[in-house]
C-alpha cells in the first residue's frame, strides 16, 4: 500500500486544497494518470499518480480547506498487493510514498524518513488543525494532551487563550495575493541561498528569423512557428553539450538530470507567473514543440497544469524581451541550477565582414548557481546556444 | 459584414486573449500589443481567432497592418471584399 499525500508542486508550495478526486475507490490507476485536482497558490493542478495500482480509499474529501504538504489524502494498493485494511502512516516526503505493507506482502516495503515537522502536523485532529488555521496560532505553541500526544481542539483553545498576542483570524487572501506571497518566499530563498553568477552575450538572429519567416510564409496561421520555439530548442540541445547546468541542487550537491525539461516562464494576465515544463524539449521537432508550447501557455493561463509540469523543470527560460526590455538577468528557481533569459529582438548596427550592417539581434543571459558550476561552463552554454541558432534548419 | 460587425468580431477575438479587456475604453488607434500587453503567443492566438471568425488567411507579413484596432478592422474589411 502507498499513500497519496498532499504533493509539493514546486519549491514555493507549502499547502494545497483538494478540489476533486478524479478516481473512485476500486478504480485502477496508472502511473502518470490524473488522480486528483489540487489547488495551489498558482494554479489548479491536475495531479498525476506516481505508481500503478488501485485507488483503495480516500482519506480526505474535497473541501475548502488548506492542507499542509505531506497530509495523507488517499491510499493506493500497488499492483500485485491483496486488498487489506490500512492503517495510515505518515509519509510526507513525496507525492506518493511507500508505507509499511501489511503481511503477507509481495514486495519489501521501502521506509522513507519522516520529517519531524510534518509528523507534528499530523498528530492533530482535522477539527483542531482547522481551528489553528482559523486562529492563526503558531503551531510551536501547541501542546498535545490527547492520545499519543495528539493535539485536540481543547489544546488549541487553551493555546489561543494563553496567547493574547496571537494574530487575529487568518486573513482570507485572494489567489493574486497568495501567488505574490509564494513568489516572494521562493525568490527570497533563492537570493539568500544561491550564489548567482551572471553572463550575457548578444546573438545575431538573422539566420534564425529568416528561416522562420521563409517557413511561415508557406503555412496557414494554424501551423506557424514563433521564434521563441527556436530559442527553447536551442537551449535544450545546448544542454546536451553542457549538461552541468541541467538539473537540481539537492543535499548540498548538484544532481544532473538526463532528461531536459525546459521550464517556460509564462506571465499571467492577473499578475504573477508560472514556469511549467516543456518535457523532453530536446527530443521534439520544432513543429511539435510549438504545438506543446501553445497548449502549455493556454493551460497555464486557464489555471490547468499537470503536477509533473510544475515539478519537473530542470532549467528555466524567461523571455522578457516580449515586454520590450533589452535584457533580463533572472533569479534561479530553486532547486534548479540555471536560468536563461532572452531580451527583445531588435535591429542593431553590426559588423559583418568588416562592414556595418543592420542585423536582428537578441540578448541572451545566463544566471548560474556558482555552487554547481563556474562561469566558464555557463559561457560554454551560451556559446552553444549561439552556434545552434546559426543553423536553424538543424534545430 | 459591415465595419461595425467587423469591429465587434475583432473585439470578441481580443477578449478571448485578454478577458479583462474593456471594449469601451480601448483606444482604436493605440498599438494593440502595448495597450493590451500581448506577447507574440497572444498575438498569434488573436490572429488564429480572426482566421476562424472570418475564414480568411492572414499571411505573416500582413501582421504589420494589424497593429491597432482600426488597422485590424480596415485590413479585414479589405480582405472580406477581396474574398
Amino acid at each position: 500500500m502507498v499513500q497519496f499525500v498532499m504533493p509539493k508542486l514546486g519549491a514555493d508550495m507549502t499547502q494545497g486544497k483538494l478540489v476533486e478526486w478524479c478516481k473512485k475507490p476500486g478504480q485502477t490507476i496508472k502511473r502518470g494518470e490524473i488522480i486528483a485536482i489540487i489547488e495551489t497558490d498558482k494554479a489548479n493542478v491536475d495531479t498525476e499518480s506516481f505508481v500503478d495500482g488501485v485507488f483503495e480509499s480516500a482519506l480526505v474529501e474535497p473541501h475548502d480547506e488548506w492542507l499542509p504538504v505531506g497530509t495523507p489524502l488517499a491510499v493506493i494498493r500497488v499492483e500485485g498487493e491483496v486488498p487489506a485494511d490500512v492503517t495510515p502512516a505518515v509519509q510526507p516526503v513525496a507525492a506518493v510514498t511507500t508505507v509499511a505493507v501489511p503481511a503477507p506482502s509481495p514486495a519489501p516495503a521501502i521506509r522513507v524518513p519522516v520529517a519531524e515537522a510534518a509528523l507534528e502536523r499530523l498528530k492533530i485532529s482535522p477539527a483542531a488543525r482547522k481551528r489553528v488555521l482559523d486562529l492563526g496560532i503558531d503551531s510551536a505553541r501547541l501542546i498535545g494532551t490527547g492520545p499519543g500526544g495528539r493535539i485536540t481542539l481543547e489544546d488549541v483553545e487553551r493555546a489561543a487563550a494563553a496567547a493574547p498576542s496571537a494574530p487575529g483570524p487568518t486573513k482570507v487572501v485572494d489567489r493574486a495575493q497568495r501567488m505574490r506571497d509564494a513568489i516572494a518566499a521562493t525568490m527570497a530563498r533563492s537570493k539568500q541561498e544561491i550564489p548567482h553568477y551572471y553572463l550575457g552575450t548578444t546573438i545575431v538572429m538573422a539566420k534564425a528569423l529568416g528561416w522562420v519567416e521563409e517557413r511561415n510564409k508557406e503555412r496557414p496561421v494554424t501551423e506557424r512557428l514563433l521564434p521563441g520555439v527556436l530559442l527553447i530548442k536551442a537551449i535544450a540541445l545546448a544542454l546536451r553539450q553542457v549538461p552541468e547546468l541541467n538539473g537540481f541542487w539537492l543535499n548540498n550537491h548538484a544532481e544532473r538530470s538526463r532528461a531536459i525539461h525546459v521550464g517556460v516562464a509564462i506571465s499571467l494576465r492577473g499578475g504573477g507567473l508560472v514556469a511549467p515544463a516543456l518535457h523532453d524539449a530536446d527530443q521534439y521537432s520544432l513543429n511539435e514543440l510549438m504545438r506543446r508550447l501553445q497548449d502549455l501557455t493556454k493551460r497555464a493561463r486557464a489555471n490547468s497544469l499537470r503536477s509533473s509540469e510544475m515539478t519537473d523543470p530542470t532549467i528555466t527560460v524567461t523571455s522578457l524581451g516580449e515586454r520590450g526590455v533589452d535584457s533580463v538577468f533572472g533569479i534561479i528557481y530553486p532547486p534548479q541550477l540555471a536560468l536563461v533569459g532572452f531580451g527583445k529582438l531588435v535591429e542593431r548596427p553590426w559588423v559583418v565582414d568588416g562592414r556595418i550592417v543592420a542585423q536582428p539581434v537578441v540578448s541572451a543571459t545566463l544566471s548560474g548557481d556558482h555552487r554547481a558550476t563556474d562561469g566558464h561552463r555557463g559561457a560554454l552554454l551560451l556559446d552553444a546556444i549561439d552556434h545552434l541558432l546559426q543553423e536553424p534548419e538543424k534545430l | 459584414m459591415n465595419p461595425e460587425q467587423i469591429r465587434n468580431a475583432v473585439l470578441a477575438a481580443l477578449s478571448d486573449i485578454a478577458p479583462e479587456l474593456d471594449a469601451q475604453t480601448i483606444d482604436p488607434k493605440a498599438p494593440l500589443r502595448e495597450e493590451l500587453d500581448l506577447d507574440s503567443m497572444d498575438f498569434l492566438n488573436f490572429v488564429l481567432g480572426l482566421h476562424k471568425a472570418f475564414g480568411v488567411e492572414i499571411p505573416e507579413p500582413d501582421y504589420r497592418k494589424m497593429g491597432t484596432l482600426d488597422g485590424c478592422v480596415a485590413y479585414l474589411a479589405e480582405k472580406m471584399v477581396a474574398a
